[in-house]
C-alpha cells in the first residue's frame, strides 16, 4: 500500500497510465481509478478483522514482554517489583532452560529429518498407486494424522508403560527389552518413545505436502530424462526432488515450528522428567505450575523468538516460497 | 413488488432471528450470572476433588437441608493435587467471585491464606466445627497460628503387608518394623517393595516422612520468607532418608517400575505375585475389594493384606507417618461468605465425616466419626489409622512448598540415583530457587 500513489497529494499524477514521477513515494504501478477504489473497499471489509487480529495477536505477546520485566509471583502480588533484564539472565545462564533447548532442538531435527524420509516414501507410494487405490491408500496414511495428539499420547504411553504396557511383550526377542524394561525411567528411551511417536502422528501431514509437491513435477521432465537413460536415482537426485525443493522446504518449515513447540506428548508420558523437558514444558510449568509470570513469561519470550528465528532462518536463508508462487525455486 | 415483499420478509425474519438469539443470549446472561435460581435461592459453588461421589451427595444432602437457604453445586478440580492448587491459585488470584467453597490440600493452604485469598472461619464456625478435631488435621488447617480452613477428612500412610510373605520372613507384625526390616524381609523373599518413586507428590510425601521419622525436618522455619528459608535436609535425618531411598532404588526393591510408580502403580504390583510390603493411604483397602468383585485380584490376596503403624527410621523412635486430607475453604472474594460457612459447618458434621469415610473411604479428621459402628465395620484398621493420625507429620507448611516440593521431586528421582549428596545438593538447590537463583 505504501508504494501506491496517494491521489490527494500535491504535484502527484494520478492519471492511469501515466508514468509515475520520479521519487520514493511515486515507485511502484500506477493503479486506475477502478482498481483504486477496489483495494479501497478491499481494506474496509478485510480492515476490520485485520485490525482485531493484530490485537488479538499482539495483545498476548506485549503483555509477556511486560511481565517478563517482573519479578512476579501470582500468589503474592504485592511482591511485585520490576528487574528489567534479570529473568532472562536468570533463564538464559541456568542449565535447566540449556539441557531443555536441547532437548527440544534434538527432537526438532530427529523427528523432521525422520519424517521426511518417511514421508517421502509414502508420498512416491501414494503417487504410484493404482487410481483405484489411491483414495483409500490416502485415507489410511491420514488416520494417524487423524488422532487427536493427546489421546495419541495416551495410547502410546499405555502401550509402553511398565505396568500396562504390551510392546515389552511383543519386543522381548530384541536385545535389552524384557519385561522389566521401564522406558519411562531414564531419557533416552523415554525420548525414543516421544519422537517415535509424534512422528507416527506427523508422518502423514509431511507425506500429503510433499505428494502435492510430487504431482507438480511434469511427467514429460521425468519421461526424457528415463528417455536419456538416467537411472531412478539420477531422475528422483537431478529431476524429482529440484523440482519439489518449495514443497519440501514449506513441509520442514511447518514441522521444525510444529515439533520445536512440541508439548502434549511429552506432557502426557512423562511429564518432563528424568530429562524430557522442552521449552514448551518449561514455560508451562515457569508460569502455571509455580505461578512465576514473571520468570514464566521470559521462557514464552525466548521460546517466541526461538520460533521466529526458525521461520527467518527458512524463509531467508533456505528460501522457502511460503506463497508458491514459485519464486522460490 | 415480489422482491420487495421478498425483501421485506427477509428483513422481518431477520429481525425475529436477531430478537430471538438477543433473547437467547440475554437469559443466558440472567440465568448463568444471577447466581440465584427463579426463587431467589443463592448458589454455592463447592470446587471438589475427584472422590466416588461423596462430596456431591454431601452438597446434595446440605442442600436439602438449608430449607431454601442455599443451593450448593460442586465443580470438579483435576485429578492429582498439583493441578488443583494450580487452578485454584489461578481463580483466587483472578478475583473469581464464584469460590464459595474449597476442598484444599493441606500443604498448599499457607500459599493461598498468605496473599489473603482465604476468608478467615467466624469464631462460632470455627468453635462447632472443630471441638473434636484430631490434632493433625487440626494443625494442617492453620497459617500464622490463625485458623483459615476447616478440616474435612485427614489422611495418612500405613504399611500394607501381604500377612504370608511377613509370616515367611518371620516378621512379627504386632511390634513395631523398621525400614530395614522390611527391606531385607523383601530382599530374601525376593518380592518387592510398594514405594512411590515418581518424580511427584508423592515423592515429597515419602522423603518428609523419612525425614520426619529419624527426628528431622525439611524445612527448619517454614514461615519466613523467601530468602531466609533454611533448609534442614543436609543433616544426619537427611542422609538416614537418602541411605533407605538410595538402597532401594539401586537394589531393585522397588520394583523395575520404581522410578515411574505412583500410589496406584504401586498398589497394582502390591496386588501381584510380587507383592510383599507397602507404604500407601487407606484407599487401596476398598480399592482392592472393588477390584476383587471385579474379578481383577482373587479374592486370596484381599485376605492376606495386613496393617501396621509406617515403618521406623530407627527402632527406638516411633514414626512420623504423612499426612494428608482435605480441608475446606472459603474465597474471600466470594460473595456469600456467610452461607459458605454455613454450608462447611453442616458438611464437617462428625456424621457426615463417618458415611464419606464408609462410602469413598477417606477418613475421618473428627475422633467422633472413629466411634460409628458403620466406620468400624467397613474399615476393620479405623484403630491404626486414627493412631497413625496421631503420629502423623505434616509436610513443611510454606507458602512455597511448591518450590520445595518439586525440588526434592527432580533431586530424589529416580530412587537409584540418590546418594549421601543428595540432600545436600537438594537443600543448595532449594535455597537458590527460592532466592530466584535458579529455575525449577
Amino acid at each position: 500500500m505504501s508504494t501506491v500513489a496517494n491521489p490527494n497529494a500535491p504535484g502527484t499524477e494520478t492519471t492511469a497510465g501515466q508514468r509515475p514521477p520520479s521519487g520514493r513515494r511515486s515507485a511502484g504501478p500506477v493503479l486506475s481509478d477502478r482498481a483504486r477504489s477496489e483495494r479501497k473497499l478491499g481494506w474496509m471489509l478485510a480492515g476490520p478483522a485485520f485490525v482485531i487480529m493484530l490485537l488479538v495477536t499482539m495483545y498476548p505477546i506485549l503483555q509477556a514482554l511486560y511481565d517478563s520485566m517482573f519479578s512476579f509471583r501470582l500468589t503474592a502480588p504485592d511482591e511485585k517489583s520490576f528487574v528489567f533484564l534479570g529473568n532472562y539472565a536468570t533463564v538464559l545462564t541456568d542449565p535447566v532452560f540449556l539441557r531443555d533447548l536441547w532437548v527440544t532442538v534434538l527432537i526438532t531435527i530427529i523427528t523432521v529429518l525422520v519424517e521426511l524420509v518417511l514421508g517421502f516414501a509414502l508420498a512416491l507410494v501414494m503417487n504410484n498407486a493404482i487410481r483405484n487405490t489411491r483414495g483409500l491408500l490416502r485415507t489410511a496414511i491420514l488416520v494417524p494424522y487423524g488422532i487427536i495428539t493427546v489421546v495419541s499420547a495416551f495410547a502410546w504411553f499405555y502401550a509402553f508403560d511398565i505396568t500396562t504396557g504390551y510392546v515389552n511383550n511383543w519386543f522381548s526377542w530384541v536385545p535389552g527389552i524384557g519385561p522389566d524394561f521401564n522406558w519411562f525411567s531414564s531419557q533416552w528411551p523415554a525420548l525414543f518413545v516421544i519422537m517415535a511417536s509424534e512422528i507416527w502422528k506427523t508422518t502423514p501431514f509431511i507425506s500429503l505436502l510433499l505428494l502435492s509437491g510430487l504431482a507438480q513435477v511434469p511427467s514429460e521432465y521425468t519421461e526424457a530424462a528415463k528417455v536419456d537413460g538416467a537411472t531412478w536415482w539420477q531422475r528422483m537426485s537431478r529431476v524429482i526432488l529440484p523440482n519439489m525443493k518449495a514443497a519440501i522446504m514449506v513441509a520442514v518449515v511447518f514441522r521444525a515450528l510444529d515439533a520445536f513447540r512440541i508439548f502434549d506428548n511429552i506432557f502426557i508420558m512423562t511429564q518432563g522428567q528424568y530429562g524430557t523437558e522442552t521449552l514448551s514444558l518449561l514455560a508451562y510449568r515457569t508460569s502455571i505450575g509455580r505461578l512465576e509470570i514473571g520468570l514464566g513469561s521470559a521462557v514464552s519470550v525466548i521460546l517466541f523468538v526461538c520460533v521466529l528465528l526458525i521461520a527467518f532462518i527458512a524463509i531467508k536463508v533456505f528460501k522457502v516460497d511460503l506463497a508458491g508462487s514459485g519464486k522460490g525455486r | 413488488m415480489t422482491t420487495t415483499s421478498h425483501a421485506q420478509q427477509a428483513r422481518g425474519r431477520g429481525r425475529r432471528g436477531t430478537a430471538a438469539a438477543l433473547g437467547a443470549v440475554g437469559a443466558l446472561v440472567l440465568t448463568g450470572c444471577g447466581g440465584a435460581d427463579a426463587g431467589g435461592t443463592p448458589t454455592l459453588t463447592w470446587y471438589i476433588n475427584p472422590d466416588a461421589g461423596g462430596q456431591a451427595e454431601l452438597a446434595q444432602q446440605c442442600t436439602e437441608q438449608s430449607g431454601g437457604r442455599y443451593r450448593i453445586e460442586t465443580s470438579l478440580l483435576p485429578r492429582d493435587a498439583a493441578s488443583q492448587r494450580e487452578q485454584l491459585a489461578r481463580r483466587l488470584a483472578a478475583g473469581d467471585s464464584s469460590m464459595d467453597i474449597m476442598s484444599l490440600d493441606p500443604p498448599f493452604i499457607p500459599e493461598l491464606a498468605e496473599p489473603g485469598f482465604l476468608a478467615a472461619p467466624p469464631q462460632e464456625v470455627v468453635d462447632a466445627t472443630t471441638q473434636d478435631v484430631l490434632d493433625g488435621p487440626l494443625e494442617g488447617a492453620r497459617w500464622n497460628d490463625e485458623l483459615v480452613t476447616i478440616p474435612f477428612w485427614a489422611n495418612t500412610q500405613l504399611l500394607w503387608y501381604r500377612e504370608s510373605v511377613a509370616e515367611a520372613a518371620g516378621l512379627d507384625m504386632d511390634r513395631p518394623v523398621t525400614w530395614q526390616q522390611i527391606m531385607d524381609a523383601a530382599r530374601r523373599q525376593d518380592k518387592y517393595l510398594g514405594v512411590q518413586g515418581t518424580q511427584g507428590e508423592s515423592m515429597t510425601v515419602w522423603v518428609n516422612g523419612l525425614v520426619k521419622s529419624a527426628g528431622g525436618e525439611i524445612i527448619e522455619n517454614p514461615e519466613a520468607p523467601a530468602d531466609e528459608i533454611s533448609v534442614g535436609l543436609d543433616s544426619e535425618a537427611g542422609r538416614q532418608a537418602a541411605e533407605i531411598v538410595g538402597t532401594i532404588g539401586r537394589d531393585g526393591l522397588g520394583g523395575p517400575g520404581l522410578p515411574t510408580s505412583d500410589e496406584n502403580a504401586s498398589m497394582i504390583q502390591f496386588q501381584s505375585e510380587q507383592g510383599s510390603f507397602m507404604v500407601n493411604w487407606p484407599f487401596i483397602y476398598a480399592a482392592t475389594a472393588a477390584a476383587v468383585e471385579d474379578g481383577t485380584v482373587e479374592a486370596s490376596v484381599y485376605e492376606d493384606i495386613g496393617w501396621a503403624l509406617w515403618p521406623r527410621v530407627d527402632a527406638d523412635t516411633p514414626s512420623a507417618p504423612p499426612l494428608g486430607g482435605i480441608n475446606l475453604g472459603v474465597g474471600a472474594t466470594s460473595e456469600h461468605q456467610d452461607l459458605a460457612w454455613e454450608a462447611v459447618e453442616c458438611i464437617v458434621q462428625p456424621e457426615n465425616q463417618a458415611h464419606y469415610f464408609v462410602t469413598n473411604g477417606n477418613p475421618a479428621a473428627s475422633e467422633a466419626a472413629y466411634e460409628d459402628p458403620e466406620v468400624r465395620e467397613a474399615y476393620p484398621m479405623y484403630a491404626t489409622i486414627r493412631e497413625s493420625l496421631d503420629q502423623a507429620a505434616p509436610r513443611p507448611q510454606t507458602p512455597f512448598y511448591n518450590e520445595v516440593s518439586t525440588a526434592i521431586q527432580q533431586e530424589w528421582t529416580p530412587p537409584a540415583s540418590v546418594t549421601e549428596s543428595t540432600p545436600r545438593n537438594t537443600a543448595e538447590f532449594i535455597e537458590a530457587v527460592l532466592r530466584g537463583d535458579r529455575l525449577l
